[in-house]
């Protein structure tokens, strides 16, 4: 089997709210520096392209097709989707790889989430009898899962406001992060409860934008004469959409996923966690089995910036920069889709 | 010259089918319509309620309904201070997830209640149900403290 490399990464900045720029206008800029990176005049110059988004948030069936617009289709090429985060696309184009049917692949990622009420659009993903017609919001399900962490004693909110307080911390040094600064973790207990018994600090912002990465063949990387990090494993699991049948002060998808991606065949460096709520990167840490050896989300993680079908590369693509950086040799990023983690993705990356 | 006729016909956005619900969570609808509640036994033996189709462990098929009762117990909520447009109350209220009476799993629906420090985990609930019933899960309009 050939080992699959990636070989670039890019992500714009999370803003609040993009204006009057539409999702291909979102892209562009992302995938001209993605190939300048990579060093590839266009879309025309890798086997295949995978790209991850939601029709929701625009609120128009098929509303993706416009995002190939990006890419300049023609002379045609070969071009998939996946309404998911574009960590998904990337799974799609690894399975292609391994197919035999590529040999690289650009994958992008977009959303442009202002325009909408996110945790009410949100909502419609869910069992489509028993909860959508409610209009459960996703903020509501946190709150909901946070709470049973607290009555059991399996955090404390002090637990919550540290994972914040670090997040902010660390994403001063990340140029695209929406959110940085010093906030203590007593700043943020001073804050009164937003959805109780989470306050707005615990929860990801509502962010507008996109990111990419390019993938290839080792063989194809070190032809193209680029700095690369392996892919050596890559697994996603999902669990029941009966919230009530789930332990959701737990992650069995993820510890599973993690399992048998081979996460713990080495020691992990760096883990990027795709954690919407601070109580959700605790329970990832311990689903993964993480201790003091592992730097957790150097960029600030997606409480720093949440690009709805982007930010689940973006741990991807933040974990290759380490490592090609020389700050790690391993590292593991973590997607998540779907109320309170219910969908998982691990992916473990190695220095070349 | 006159003014040529406009074309025009009239059209209604929306799925031009019905789907049928099936015999399992048309069964819970129906009982909703007559004001009882059913759940189904899992392939272990846990009632869950709103019944499914499958057990998500096993996949096997489930068909064995137990009523239960309209009145449990606060599992978790989440109190929402500022309710959305979308949201079924207009006033703050809490998200729940409730263990209803007979069940093994909680069900997520809404409560009402005057304030925060009224709502608790472990609290007693009861169903109000929607002056009419129609066979939705809206049929329950919210619970409420006992």
């Amino acid at each position: 089997m050939k080992d699959i490399a990636i070989v670039a990464y890019q992500q714009s900045d999370g803003v609040s709210d993009a204006g009057a720029v539409n999702e291909v206008e979102l892209i562009m800029p992302v995938l001209d520096r993605t190939f300048e990176q990579a060093r590839l005049d266009s879309a025309q110059d890798v086997d295949f392209v995978c790209s991850g988004s939601c029709d929701y948030l625009q609120g128009a069936a098929f509303a993706f097709v416009a995002g190939v617009d990006a890419l300049g289709a023609v002379p045609p090429i070969k071009e998939s989707h996946v309404e998911m985060d574009a960590a998904w696309a990337l799974y799609e184009s690894i399975l292609k790889i391994r197919m035999g049917h590529a040999d690289s692949a650009l994958i992008y990622g977009f959303g442009k989430s202002s325009p909408g009420e996110l945790p009410i659009v949100l909502s419609q993903q869910l069992d489509p009898y028993y909860l959508a017609p409610q209009w459960v919001d996703s903020i509501s399900l946190a709150a909901m899962q946070a709470r049973l962490m607290l009555d059991q004693g399996l955090i404390t909110e002090r637990d919550m406001a540290e994972v914040v307080s670090r997040s902010r911390r660390n994403a001063r040094s990340n140029p695209h992060a929406q959110l940085a600064g010093d906030v203590s973790p007593e700043d943020v207990l001073a804050q009164e409860t937003y959805l109780s018994p989470l306050r707005k600090a615990d929860c990801c912002p509502v962010s507008d934008g996109a990111s990419a990465v390019v993938i290839a063949t080792v063989e194809k990387a070190k032809e193209w004469g680029l700095p690369y990090a392996i892919i050596s494993g890559i697994d996603h699991r999902i669990e029941t959409h009966n919230l009530g049948m789930r332990d959701l002060t737990d992650s069995v998808s993820t510890r599973t996923a993690a399992e048998h991606a081979g996460m713990h065949d080495g020691k992990v460096d760096v883990a990027e966690l795709y954690a919407p709520f601070s109580h959700q990167e605790i329970i990832l840490t311990r689903a993964l089995g993480l201790g003091e050896e592992t730097s957790i989300n150097p960029s600030g993680g997606v409480l720093a910036g949440n690009l709805m079908m982007a930010s689940g590369l973006s741990r991807i693509g933040e974990v290759f920069n380490r490592i090609v950086s020389g700050e790690a040799q391993r590292g593991v990023a973590h997607t998540t889709s779907g109320p309170c983690l219910q969908h998982n993705l691990v992916t473990v990356l190695e220095k070349a | 010259m006159s003014q040529p006729d406009v074309l025009n016909q009239a059209f209604e956005l929306g799925f031009t089918y019905t789907r049928s619900t099936g015999p399992v969570i048309g069964r819970f609808f129906t009982e909703l319509r007559n004001r009882n509640i059913v759940g189904i036994k899992a392939s272990d033996g846990r009632v869950v309620v709103p019944p499914m189709e499958y057990d998500p462990d096993t996949a096997e098929e489930l068909s064995e309904f137990v009523e239960v009762g309209q009145q449990g117990e606060i599992v978790s909520f989440a109190w929402v201070k500022e309710p959305r447009e979308a949201h079924p109350m207009d006033v703050p209220f809490a998200w729940a997830m409730i263990k209803l009476d007979g069940a093994d799993v909680p069900m997520v629906h809404c409560i009402a209640a005057a304030n925060e420090s009224a709502v608790a985990t472990g609290a007693r609930v009861q169903v109000v149900w929607a002056d009419e019933t129609i066979g939705y899960i809206t049929d329950i309009r919210c619970f409420e403290l006992l």
